[in-house]
């Protein structure tokens, strides 16, 4: 089975859901246009990344009017969407959710706050706790947002509760300019998509953002990685488009034939010298207090 | 320093975007810059042509009287390749009469006096054309404090605040700025035969070298030193950074509220746009 998406590599305005609700909206239709089924957006896209004190403003509970009207715009194409959800006592995630047939499949709160550098995430945000793969109309899937995935046992999980397409939200600031073809920020994240890709067996669709906050670049780049590791689609950098590819499952079928590592894997070996490094920290911990 | 090398190519990209995307955003079509003849006013002069199109840079020459001929002639010449906007203000008289009254003050009265003056004409003119005052300061004089606070410092965006002052000789090479302007040694020209190096003491070349390993690499004194560096300079040019904190930052708010300006009143520029 194989099934078309797109990723709509867009730029945002800081703050304003309403514009970013009416982008979203001209790329649904676009990607309607198109014969799209999923069309996956990126990383705070309803609202801006660097946000600050302006957070709790932009904030959205899930059952909010924005939230409902995408909702409905997703009976006929599903969607993944960015943006900062309220929780009911109040807390702020840095929340993707995937919308299908009307209805909210399945939301992940972004469990890795990056909070050094430039990144100050963990003074707006809460941290999401778990890390789940979800049934989609077409097949398993998983979303991770950008610092999650610089954590492997994010994907990890995510491979091992069956996810056959991981979709990974971003907002990757430009940074690290040398002699080299590309940034460093660029070089890393199309290296970790590809070897997660191969070492999970899985599709990878890498959703960047573009455009500029207080001078800081979002560089683009979004592309989707086939389980072989081979790059099958990849937007430009620095440029605004609607991106648009194929998950294939008989391919994914295929790899999993020629590299059964999903198949091979032993989550209790992991388990079991998890716990173990777990209960040796903790006693550290104890004799330290 | 092969670590100070940049794809000049993927600068010129992201400075071009930066320089349409935020001047777009903050509700302008057109910029303002003042340009010396020198080579970081010419490569944001390139920058800003390539960015915004040619009819919407407005190039101000600003000379004194004891202004080199050659920035002059080399500012006429940097504007009119680049097909610019180019006024000549001459700010001789206003700074004579000004000085008139404080007969004995010193070089850096007069050489902070004029780049306020300049400033304060920019943005007369910005208001004029309807322009943002780009700004031309590199990363080496940010950093060193080689500027006037409020002065040539001031302006509404910066597209070459993050590249090392041999970083911009690479990208103006590779925009075309004239060779005689790259190669010539580089001058405030705030008073006759003022050169930077020289008064700095040191070169650009062996300020940014240390630079990009103190600043970017985070190399600690000690590293430093097994490298090669010498403790009185690594001194010199930390102790300058650290004096010239205030020019890079906000004037400091005594704090009082709940919520202060900066402190926990915490917005991005960008709000809303």
């Amino acid at each position: 089975m194989n099934f078309k998406i797109a990723i709509a590599q867009i730029d945002v305005v800081m703050g304003d859901v309403s514009k970013n609700l009416s982008k979203y909206r001209d790329y649904i239709k676009r990607a309607r246009g198109k014969k799209v089924s999923l069309l996956v957006f990126p990383e705070l896209s309803l609202t801006g990344y660097f946000l600050k004190d302006m957070v709790p403003n932009c904030a959205l509970r899930i059952d909010s009017p924005v939230i409902e009207a995408l909702k409905k715009e997703s009976k006929n194409i599903s969607l993944v969407i960015g943006f900062i959800e309220e929780s009911e006592d109040f807390k702020y995630y840095n929340s993707s959710a995937y919308l299908e047939d009307g209805k909210v499949i399945h939301v992940h709160r972004k469990v890795y706050l990056p909070t050094y550098g430039m990144f100050e995430e963990a003074r707006y945000f809460a941290s999401g706790d778990s890390v789940r793969s979800f049934m989609t109309r077409f097949c398993k899937m998983a979303m991770l947002i950008c610092e999650d995935v610089w954590h492997p046992s994010s994907v990890y999980i995510a491979a091992l509760d069956g996810a056959s397409v991981l979709i990974i939200l971003s907002s990757s600031p430009s940074r690290g300019i040398t002699a080299g073809k590309k940034l460093s920020s660029t070089t890393t994240w199309e290296t970790l998509n590809k070897v997660y890709a191969q070492l999970y067996t899985l599709h990878v669709i890498f959703a960047n953002r573009i455009g500029f906050e207080d001078g800081v670049n979002f560089w683009g780049g979004s592309e989707i990685v086939m389980p072989s590791g081979r790059v099958a689609v990849k937007g430009a950098y620095f440029k605004e488009g609607l991106i648009t590819g194929e998950v294939s499952l008989d391919a994914l079928k295929r790899e999993r034939i020629f590299s059964p590592l999903l198949r091979d894997e032993k989550a209790e070996v992991t388990i079991k010298e998890l716990e173990r490094i777990v209960s040796q920290l903790k006693t550290i911990k104890n004799e330290r207090t | 320093m092969k670590e100070l090398k940049i794809n000049t190519k993927l600068t010129k990209e992201i400075l071009v975007g930066f320089i349409q995307n935020e001047t777009r955003k903050i509700g302008f079509k057109k910029v303002v810059l003042g340009l010396s003849g020198g080579i970081d006013s010419s490569c944001v002069a390139c920058l800003a042509k390539e960015a915004l199109g040619a009819k919407n840079v407005w190039a101000i020459v600003m000379p004194y009287k004891t202004s080199s001929q050659e920035s002059l002639r080399d500012a006429n010449m940097a504007a009119e390749k680049l097909d610019i906007h180019k006024k000549i203000v001459d700010i001789t008289g206003q700074i004579d009469s000004y000085f008139k009254n404080f007969m004995g003050a010193s070089q850096i009265r007069r050489g902070n006096k004029m780049a306020r003056e300049r400033m304060s004409i920019l943005y007369d003119f910005s208001v004029k054309y309807e322009a943002l005052v780009i700004g031309t300061s590199n990363k080496t004089e940010l950093l060193l404090g080689y500027g006037t606070i409020y002065g040539d410092m001031a302006c509404a965006i910066n597209p070459i605040g993050d590249l090392y002052k041999t970083q911009v000789r690479q990208l103006s090479s590779h925009l075309g700025v004239p060779d005689r302007i790259i190669k010539k040694p580089p001058t405030a020209d705030l008073w006759i035969g003022q050169e930077d190096e020289k008064e700095l003491g040191f070169t650009y070349n062996e300020a940014d070298k240390l630079l990009y390993l103190m600043i970017d690499k985070r190399l600690s004194d000690k590293e430093l030193i097994k490298v090669g560096y010498k403790k009185d300079f690594i001194e010199n040019v930390y102790r300058r950074i650290q004096r010239a904190q205030y020019k890079r930052k906000l004037p400091l708010i005594a704090k009082l509220s709940e919520r202060t300006i900066e402190q926990d009143f915490r917005y991005p520029r960008d709000w809303g746009r």
